[in-house]
């Protein structure tokens, strides 16, 4: 498969699932997405990684800064907000 | 590590990424969906780091620590009321890391093309720098204006159609020069500052009742940077997730558009709704006149009424009367009065806004009513209580041709029998558009800060 073909592919199933998410839980939906946008975390671990790369490696340090806020956040807020949404029986 | 292998890795956290987002669609399997997608993520980064062999342990460790220290501070730290500001900060950082990603790729190449490898270039992490940029200084207006550092008006200045423009050749300009031999430094600076410039200028004239739309668009944006840094590392995984980010905020780009009954296109545009600072008029040109009322009144009504429905705007927020409300709801319950929300889809500034606050508050999500749900019940409604909305039940958007919000979908609270209107003043909502149902005569107004309002309408409930 072609890297369009995933891309296509993946942009159809993210809206097959998400089109059904509740208006209720569009919040978390953004900030959780949000947190899996933070993906790059894993090409900026490759960026800094780089040995010879020159000031190449230090642009990926700040890559990797910026991602691991977006995962880390990302997840933690998330979670905490989810943490929030009861039904009446669980109160 | 086999490349095999890594590769099986990713796709295994790219299927996590997809069953826990799929876990979003009920409140109740939601919690473990957030889990499941956390997990497929910290699987990668592992993954990664043992097929990097851990070449600069100090930079990539301390990178993750910083980074994770930061982020955890800002989750724990913020308050509900403060959520849409930080979803927009978190946008930004994700687009400003898929931009460094794709500038570091491009400083490799270069270093790479000096030790003789001949590299073809490539218009990807150009394109990555771009949308990650846009992302970066777009999500950081909106955070400066969400969070109140700057005014929540639409910011306009003339010319900035022609700034638009030009700013648009000159990136196709840099980019089509990249084929012809320019210096590709040289084409990532120009860019980034370019597409850092866009951003600002996209933002800074969207208006605060626009911001859901924004918000909702910046969050597409950085899932597609990620994406276009995963064609740049040819990267299944980011691509992938990338994409499945991008729809989802396309998705809800598109239904707070169709809530708002507005085109993206006239968002974009722009200068629509600020925070008006003037005074509206408490009576018509035709003599009709508002009628106010007290805590006292308004407490009798809601204590001997069958059926209450309680609509929360972006007020709600403001005043941070969240949990006041909900003890309202809950002394009126005990009294035997029915008592649901009604939740607007643009009512706050970010897609379900007002359900994250309520549910602060331990408010039921099962209380909690979606327009389409509950605006058949109005007619049956004895008091609807407005904390904090205006424009989302202002009937002008039903039969006035002429108003700006003519069209827009509004929750039917002028069936009601009688409507009360929490508000501080008479200000017009964010639409700038006067709302003819204060002048209806089975609307009251109750003039204050919400939460002392509502703490009054408590202990008033309670004495009844």
């Amino acid at each position: 498969m072609t890297p369009y073909t995933f891309f296509i592919l993946a942009m159809f199933v993210g809206r097959e699932v998400l089109s059904k998410v509740p208006q209720t839980l569009h919040t978390p939906l953004m900030s959780g997405s949000n947190a899996i946008s933070g993906i790059t975390i894993i090409g900026a671990l490759v960026s800094a990684g780089m040995v010879g790369g020159g000031w190449a490696k230090w642009l990926g340090v700040a890559a990797l800064i910026a991602a691991t806020i977006n995962v880390v956040g990302g997840f933690m807020v998330t979670g905490r907000m989810l943490e929030m949404f009861k039904k009446k029986a669980e109160d | 590590m086999p490349p095999g292998l890594i590769e099986g890795i990713y796709l295994f956290s790219a299927i996590l990424f997809i069953a826990g987002l799929k876990r979003l669609q009920s409140p109740v399997t939601a919690r473990t969906g957030n889990q499941i997608a956390a997990l497929g993520m910290l699987i990668a980064v592992i993954a990664t780091l043992f097929s990097q062999k851990i070449l600069t342990p100090v930079e990539m460790i301390g990178g993750l620590a910083v980074g994770g220290l930061i982020g955890a501070v800002m989750a724990k730290r913020v308050q509900m009321t403060a959520m849409p500001e930080l979803v927009a900060a978190f946008n930004g950082f994700g687009g400003l890391a898929s931009a460094l990603v794709a500038a570091a790729e491009i400083v490799r190449m270069v270093l790479s093309q000096e030790t003789s490898i001949e590299v073809t270039p490539s218009a990807f992490p150009y394109v990555s720098i771009l949308v990650g940029m846009v992302t970066f200084s777009g999500s950081l207006i909106a955070f400066l204006k969400l969070s109140g550092n700057m005014t929540g008006n639409p910011l306009e200045f003339p010319g900035r159609y022609t700034v638009l423009i030009i700013g648009t050749a000159l990136i196709i300009a840099s980019i089509v020069w990249i084929f012809f031999g320019g210096d590709l430094i040289l084409c990532l600076l120009v860019l980034a500052a370019l597409a850092f410039i866009f951003g600002i200028l996209i933002v800074l004239p969207i208006g605060g009742a626009d911001m859901p739309v924004i918000v909702a668009f910046l969050n597409a944006l950085s899932g597609l940077a990620a994406a276009a840094t995963g064609f740049v590392l040819s990267n299944s995984v980011l691509i992938i997730s990338g994409a499945l980010v991008g729809a989802s905020g396309m998705m809800l780009t598109n239904t707070m558009c169709v809530a708002m009954n507005r085109k993206f296109w006239q968002i974009m545009v722009g200068g629509f709704g600020g925070d008006s600072q003037e005074e509206g008029a408490g009576k018509l040109a035709d003599g009709r006149t508002i009628t106010s009322t007290t805590p006292d009144d308004t407490a009798i009504m809601l204590s001997y009424a069958r059926k209450v429905i309680i609509v929360p705007g972006y007020g709600l927020a403001v005043a941070q009367a969240q949990h006041q409300v909900r003890e309202l709801a809950d002394v009126l319950q005990e009294k035997g009065v029915e008592v649901k929300y009604a939740v607007h889809p643009v009512a706050g500034r970010m897609p379900g806004h007002m359900n994250v606050l309520l549910a602060e508050a331990n408010v039921p999500y099962d209380s909690l009513f979606e327009m389409d749900e509950i605006n058949h019940e109005f007619e049956s409604t004895d008091v609807v209580l407005v904390i904090g909305a205006n424009d989302v039940v202002n009937p002008a958007a039903r039969h006035d041709r002429s108003s700006p919000i003519y069209g827009m979908p509004i929750l039917n609270v002028d069936q009601a029998r009688a409507v009360v209107f929490l508000k501080r003043s008479m200000r017009p909502g964010y639409s700038g558009v006067p709302n003819l149902l204060f002048f209806e005569p089975n609307t009251r107004m109750l003039f204050g800060d919400a939460k002392d309002s509502v703490s009054e309408l408590i202990t008033e409930v309670k004495a009844v």
